[in-house]
C-alpha cells in the first residue's frame, strides 16, 4: 500500500514536471495550455496523495475546469493573423534565470533545514472535507459569508470590466 | 498512510488509468492494422463534404469570455456547497443542537447563494447575459412593380 502511494507520488511528480518544461519551452500556445492541464491534474493527483482531498477537488474544478477554459479562451479570443497559430517568444531570459535559480535555493535551503523525522507521523489521514464543512458553518461562518461577497465583488467587477466593449454598442 | 474516503480516489485512478489504456489501445491497434495510402483529397478536412475555406482558427464572440468567468465564479461558489453537503445534516451535531444545526446550515448556505445570485441578477439586468444575434447584412430589395401587380399576373396564368 504504502509502496504503491510513493510510486504514484513520483508518477505524478514527474507528469507535472514533465509538463511543467514542456509548457514553458514550447512555443505553441494552445500546447502551453494543454501541458497547464496535465500540470494541474497531476498536482491534483499529488494533493490527494498528500491527504488533501477538498484541494484537489478545489484543484480540478477551479484550476483545470475553469482557469484553463478561461485561458484558452482568451487564446481564442485574441486578434491575431490568420491561419497562423499563435506562437510565443522568451523575453527577459537572465531575470528569469536568476529568479529561478534563487527560488530553488530558497526551497532547498527550507528542505534541508526542516527536520522530516518529527513531521512524519503514523496517524491516519481522513477525509477532510468532513471538517473544513463544520468549521465553515460553525466557527469561519462570518468568514464564508465574506467569501461569498467577495465572489460578488469578483462577479461584478470582472463582468464591468471585460464587458466594456459591449456596454458601449 | 491514508485511509477512509481518502483512499476512495486510488478508484478514481484506476479509472483513469483504464480510460487512457482502452483509448491508447483502441488507436494503437487501428493503427497498426489500418491501411494507410493517404492522398490529399483523403487528408483535407471533412465537414459535411463541403471543401473547407480559411482556416479553422477564427475569433470568438467577446462574450464567451465573460459567460467564461461567471462560469467560474459560480464554480468557486460550488466548490464551498461541497464541504456544506457533506455536513448539513450531520447526525451527531442534528442530536447535539436538537435539529437547529440542520435550520443553521440552511440559512447560512441561502445567505451565501442569494448573496451571489444577486450578482447574476446584476448581469442579467445589465444585459452582460445578452446574447448578440448577427443581423443579415446586405440591402433588401424592393420591387418597383406593386404586389398587386404579381397577383393579376399570377391569375391571369391560370
Amino acid at each position: 500500500m504504502s509502496d504503491m502511494i510513493t510510486i504514484a507520488f513520483y508518477l505524478f511528480a514527474g507528469l507535472s514536471i514533465i509538463s511543467g518544461i514542456f509548457m514553458i519551452f514550447t512555443k505553441n500556445i494552445l500546447y502551453a495550455a494543454f501541458a497547464l492541464m496535465f500540470c494541474f491534474l497531476s498536482l491534483a493527483g499529488i494533493y490527494v496523495l498528500l491527504g488533501a482531498d477538498f484541494v484537489a477537488i478545489t484543484q480540478l474544478l477551479v484550476y483545470v475546469g475553469g482557469v484553463l477554459v478561461l485561458l484558452i479562451f482568451g487564446v481564442m479570443l485574441t486578434v491575431r493573423v490568420e491561419g497562423k497559430s499563435l506562437q510565443t517568444g522568451s523575453h527577459l531570459k537572465w531575470g528569469g534565470a536568476l529568479i529561478g535559480i534563487l527560488w530553488i535555493g530558497i526551497l532547498v535551503q527550507l528542505i534541508l533545514q526542516v527536520d522530516w523525522t518529527a513531521v512524519m507521523t503514523d496517524q491516519p489521514i481522513e477525509a477532510s472535507v468532513n471538517s473544513i464543512g463544520k468549521l465553515l458553518l460553525s466557527k469561519y461562518v462570518i468568514v464564508f459569508e465574506l467569501a461569498g461577497l467577495l465572489l460578488l465583488i469578483g462577479l461584478v467587477g470582472a463582468a464591468y470590466i471585460a464587458g466594456a466593449k459591449i456596454r458601449t454598442k | 498512510m491514508i485511509h477512509g474516503e481518502v483512499s476512495e480516489f486510488g478508484i478514481i485512478l484506476l479509472f483513469l488509468i483504464g480510460g487512457i489504456f482502452f483509448v491508447a489501445f483502441g488507436l494503437l491497434t487501428a493503427r497498426l492494422i489500418r491501411p494507410k495510402r493517404p492522398n490529399i483529397e483523403k487528408l483535407t478536412t471533412y465537414e459535411s463534404g463541403e471543401d473547407p475555406l480559411g482556416t479553422a482558427w477564427s475569433q470568438f464572440n467577446t462574450r464567451f469570455y465573460i459567460i467564461a468567468l461567471v462560469f467560474i465564479l459560480f464554480e468557486v461558489e460550488l466548490v464551498f456547497l461541497f464541504p456544506w453537503a457533506t455536513v448539513y445534516a450531520d447526525q451527531e451535531l442534528m442530536e447535539l443542537t436538537g435539529g437547529k444545526w440542520g435550520m443553521i446550515a440552511l440559512v447560512e448556505m441561502v445567505a451565501f447563494v442569494i448573496i451571489l445570485a444577486l450578482g447574476l441578477v446584476y448581469l442579467w439586468v445589465k444585459g452582460f447575459l445578452n446574447w448578440e444575434r448577427p443581423m443579415p447584412t446586405g440591402k433588401q430589395y424592393y420591387s418597383p412593380i406593386p404586389k398587386i401587380a404579381y397577383s393579376k399576373f399570377i391569375k391571369r396564368r391560370k
